[in-house]
């Protein structure tokens, strides 16, 4: 199975633009967690291992051939789903939200997974379903129960992040295999309709959420606090930044969440525009590298997992950056790369791997 | 469905790849318009609520100004005093260092966190006070023990200070921390949550002096408030100085006079207005203002009957009795309605209509001329030429000689007085006046009320020949380096029109009131001064018209709150006047016997010790 060919066809830009995104997400742990006197291993050093362990991932998923997940995915697809229903009926409650299952050793998230098999599941159907002139209506039953169910698992969690990331990847995925303008319009409206009526049935805390992002200034202690000081964070960086380690609102404190999902925010303080425009540039490069690896995908299938991975990354990026300079209210979800976190790493590494494995192999038939 | 098989959907693949990167370019676009909007539109904005974020200023109070008398003794300083607080965000178990606390202090635990619950909205990095100066013992042990306190801090504060606690406080009045309604109020426009302002007294009154100017720390702190560092400092300037026209030691002596008795005393420089002394009593330590006063300490204030926290001196409206009587006197002389040598025959008794009136001794003085009538205090010969001069006349004179009047002085409750005529009672009571009012107002009685502060000025304006000076109390105010800011001057308000030869009469008459056989004020005679004086008496009860069918109660059998007040007013030296005094003893029944003697003992105090006053440059 293993061909020496594919050594000489890695993708370095690939991984030179990843690893890349994730030094300077390290470098700045280091500046926004310097000022924790913690015992034990330092925030960014545990970053640095979970990107080398991650790295581990990316190599060991590149060296099988993915096309062998054509016809995995299925199975992975029902156990995933099987694991959500796990989730709700025998998960731990924690902060409000049941997410985990206590596996003994260690905490198993199954909604982070969800992701890569649905990416996985719905390549498999797309590719094997080709509509040249798009999908009618009637034809989008079938993807959609695919994308509707674990979704509708994950809201139940509640979890309304990744169910969104999954609509957008979904959604991605479903455009770019091609819906009829008759389905886009109906299903538009009833996207409209369905967001309406979806108010009615979010949980107090999302509702909250999304009032505060409306307007901050509602509640600037409680959940306004994060938008609000975010938000001075990011323009108190000016053009230039306050420089590295000056960042007044990180390093005091002022930020909360400032290694995790604000993680930006503290880089576009300390590096002003010119530092984030920058970084910006680079996730625009990963992302449009990921529609080039799909462009020169070796297979259909293939073709569709590399959009799905890359709406994935993607997604979270502009999800992440909306939510940290106020354009997206608050939802938990990480910037690939950047935000401190073992399970966002280690998903992230996956889908870089499987980029890597669709490139490596866009020769091969 | 191989991309190699020539189909023409080839094409349109194509395109949506164009299209996934344009809508990925579009959606980044987005992000970085969004950041150009906030980092270089509104960058600084951000900035200024950055750094706003980033440091407090953490206000240093500044010393109020002292307080001190004519001559720069030291009346009102302040000194340190030590406050126990709680940093909220560094107490690791509120209930456990409250009872701990509870011992040290001496206090019940529920009752500081009630104090603490109290201050609940103050800034989180702002400490909370729980108790205010303890002692040097309670402090030693807590900073012994501060580790096993977390959250524990001790805050030094100045706290006024009073070196002779009891003297002349009612003018000082108290401080207190300013309420939220003064802190919204346009007066206080400047002042901080916390500060301390001037609630009474001349600390109220003279608060845009002795308030000095709060310096500051700009301090960098983290979210939770800690310090991190210190950006700048601005050191806080003191308070002005007040130097008042108070003589320290003849105000100490004059309240010593008093002892335990209740009244109130004002002595008055009659060439200038300068109030030298100025004593009501009982009075009050104003250290428990200072400190906090606890609920006992001020019920017992409250209740006590001789009234503590009343400034009696200016507040207190009193009957002036027969102290009244130059009053009358000069205006029935100005008016011509007697001469200085008419004989008028005193019988014990006027009748006016149907009514007698009686004078204090019922067998009369028989043939009474002016010098006579005020030297033996006798009431006849001032009813019968109050028939012939009349209410009108007779209260302008007294208004002429600063009766009837506030001075405006920087004190709380400074009260005028009454001085009535026909015109004020048609507007109160809508009635006309009687001729028996009259004849009861020319002894001081009646609706006519005076304070002692306006007894003295009047005394006064007759001792220097009626010139009415505004009584004044702030003689000087210095900045805290000792550079004079302002220097008040004596400020005439009146001269009253009374000519030379009726002064002289009526000042003959108060000579003899000390130094004749038959004076009624003869306990403030001096052998090496000659003093001017008039006793009075001011009736609690309502003035007993002609008392036929009993005898007066004798005095021991007057219960105490029911006997007359003793009034004293006098100047000395009768040739050469420096000072007036005016004496009120509550319940003291005779001036003669009850106020006379404290006034003696001012003068001596007076001319004993200064005997040539720097002050008093002959005119």
């Amino acid at each position: 199975m293993f061909d020496r060919r594919l050594i000489s066809n890695i993708d370095w830009i690939l991984l030179f633009l990843v690893l890349t995104a994730a030094g300077i997400g390290i470098m700045n742990l280091y500046s926004s967690t310097s000022g924790w006197n913690m015992t034990g291993t330092p925030i960014y050093l545990k970053q640095l291992y979970w990107l080398g362990l991650g790295l581990l991932i990316a190599f060991g998923v590149a060296l099988f051939d993915y096309r062998h997940l054509e016809y995995l995915g299925i199975y992975g697809y029902i156990g995933c789903v099987s694991l959500l229903a796990g989730v709700l009926l025998f998960g731990k409650t924690s902060m409000g939200a049941t997410r985990w299952i206590d596996l003994g050793v260690f905490n198993l998230q199954p909604s982070e997974i969800t992701k890569l098999v649905l990416i996985v599941a719905l390549s498999t159907y797309f590719s094997r379903n080709e509509r040249p002139d798009g999908y009618a209506l009637g034809e989008l039953w079938a993807p959609g129960l695919l994308l509707g169910t674990p979704v509708v698992l994950i809201m139940k969690q509640p979890d309304l992040g990744t169910a969104m990331l999954l609509m957008f990847i979904g959604v991605t995925m479903a455009l770019f295999s091609g819906i009829r303008r008759s389905a886009l319009a109906v299903l538009g409206v009833g996207g409209v309709l369905s967001m309406v009526g979806g108010w009615f049935l979010l949980h107090g805390y999302q509702k909250d959420r999304i009032r505060t992002f409306l307007d901050p200034e509602r509640d600037p202690l409680g959940t306004g606090y994060h938008i609000i000081q975010s938000k001075i964070a990011v323009g108190s960086g000016g053009f230039w930044g306050k420089g590295f380690m000056q960042g007044t609102q990180s390093q005091l404190s002022f930020l909360p969440e400032r290694h995790t999902d604000f993680a930006f925010s503290v880089f576009a303080e300390e590096w002003g525009l010119s530092g984030s425009l920058l970084l910006l540039a680079l996730y625009l490069m990963i992302v449009l590298w990921g529609i080039l690896i799909a462009r020169k995908a070796g297979s259909g299938f293939g073709m569709y997992l590399a959009i799905g991975v890359t709406a994935m990354i993607f997604w979270h990026i502009i999800v992440n950056l909306g939510m940290v300079i106020g354009l997206l209210p608050v939802v938990g979800v990480p910037l690939p790369l950047f935000s401190y976190g073992g399970t966002s790493m280690v998903t992230t590494m996956i889908g870089t791997g499987l980029l890597l494995n669709i490139s490596m192999r866009r020769f091969m038939f | 469905m191989a991309l190699n098989s020539p189909k023409p959907d080839d094409i349109r693949r194509k395109r949506r790849f164009e299209l996934l990167m344009l809508a990925a370019i579009f959606f980044f676009t987005l992000l970085a318009m969004r950041l150009w909007y906030l980092q270089i539109i509104s960058g600084e904005r951000y900035q200024i609520l950055s750094q706003k974020n980033r440091t407090r200023y953490i206000p240093i109070a500044a010393p109020r100004g002292p307080i001190y008398d004519r001559s720069g003794l030291l009346l009102v300083d302040n000194r340190p005093s030590f406050t126990v607080s709680v940093l909220r965000q560094e107490v690791t178990d509120k209930e456990q260092l409250l009872k701990d606390l509870g011992t040290y202090l001496h206090s019940d635990w529920q009752e500081l966190a009630a104090d603490w619950d109290k201050r609940r909205y103050y800034p989180r990095y702002r400490p909370i006070p729980l108790k205010s100066d303890i002692d040097r013992d309670t402090l030693e042990q807590l900073a012994e023990h501060s580790v096993d306190l977390p959250g524990m801090l001790i805050e030094v504060q100045p706290i006024r200070a009073y070196p002779y606690r009891e003297v002349a406080a009612h003018l000082f009045g108290h401080i207190g921390a300013i309420t939220e309604k003064e802190l919204n109020s346009r007066e206080f426009v400047g002042y901080r949550a916390g500060e301390f302002i001037g609630k009474s007294g001349l600390e109220k009154h003279l608060e845009a002096y002795l308030k000095g100017q709060a310096g500051e720390k700009l301090l960098e702190v983290d979210v939770k408030g800690k310090e991190l560092r210190q950006l700048q400092v601005q050191e806080p300037l003191p308070g002005k100085s007040v130097y008042l026209t108070l003589d320290r030691d003849l105000q100490l002596a004059t309240e010593q006079a008093f002892d335990e008795q209740a009244g109130a005393a004002v002595v008055l420089d009659v060439n200038n207005g300068d109030i030298l002394a100025m004593v009501s009593r009982p009075a009050f330590d104003p250290a428990l203002f200072a400190r906090g006063i606890s609920a006992e300490e001020w019920q017992a204030l409250v209740e006590n009957p001789d009234h503590p926290l009343q400034a009696k001196a200016i507040s207190g409206q009193y009957p002036p009795g027969s102290t009244y009587k130059m009053v009358t006197a000069l205006a029935a002389l100005r008016a011509g309605v007697v001469t200085p040598d008419e004989l008028i025959d005193c019988e014990g008794r006027t009748t006016v209509g149907n009514r007698d009136f009686r004078c204090w001794k019922k067998t009369g003085h028989g043939p009474t001329n002016l010098k006579k009538a005020l030297r033996e205090s006798c009431d006849v010969w001032f009813y019968e030429i109050s028939l012939r001069l009349g209410i009108d006349r007779m209260s302008a004179m007294a208004r002429e000689l600063g009766l009837g009047r506030d001075f405006n002085l920087p004190l709380d409750n400074e009260r005028s007085g009454l001085i009535p005529d026909k015109e004020w009672k048609r507007r109160r009571f809508n009635a006309s006046w009687y001729k028996g009012e009259t004849v009861i107002a020319a002894i001081g009685q009646g609706y006519v009320l005076a304070t002692p502060l306006q007894l003295a000025v009047m005394t006064a304006t007759i001792a220097n020949g009626g010139t009415l000076y505004q009584p004044q109390l702030i003689k000087r105010i210095a900045d805290y380096t000792g550079r004079p800011l302002q220097e008040t001057q004596p400020v005439v308000l009146h001269q009253a029109d009374i000519s030379a030869k009726n002064l002289k009469s009526v000042k003959n008459g108060m000579v003899e009131v000390i130094n004749h056989v038959a004076g009624t004020g003869q306990s403030s005679k001096l052998a090496e001064i000659t003093v001017a004086g008039k006793t009075g008496t001011a009736q609690v009860v309502k003035l007993k018209e002609d008392p036929e069918d009993g005898e007066k109660p004798s005095p021991d059998e007057i219960a105490y709150r029911l006997r007359d007040h003793a009034l004293f007013v006098a100047y000395a030296p009768a040739e050469n006047p420096q000072i007036a005094i005016a004496v009120i003893v509550e319940h003291g029944q005779h001036g003669g016997s009850a106020a006379g003697p404290i006034a003696r003992e001012i003068f001596e105090h007076y001319f004993n010790i200064q005997p040539a006053s720097p002050e008093q440059p002959e005119e």
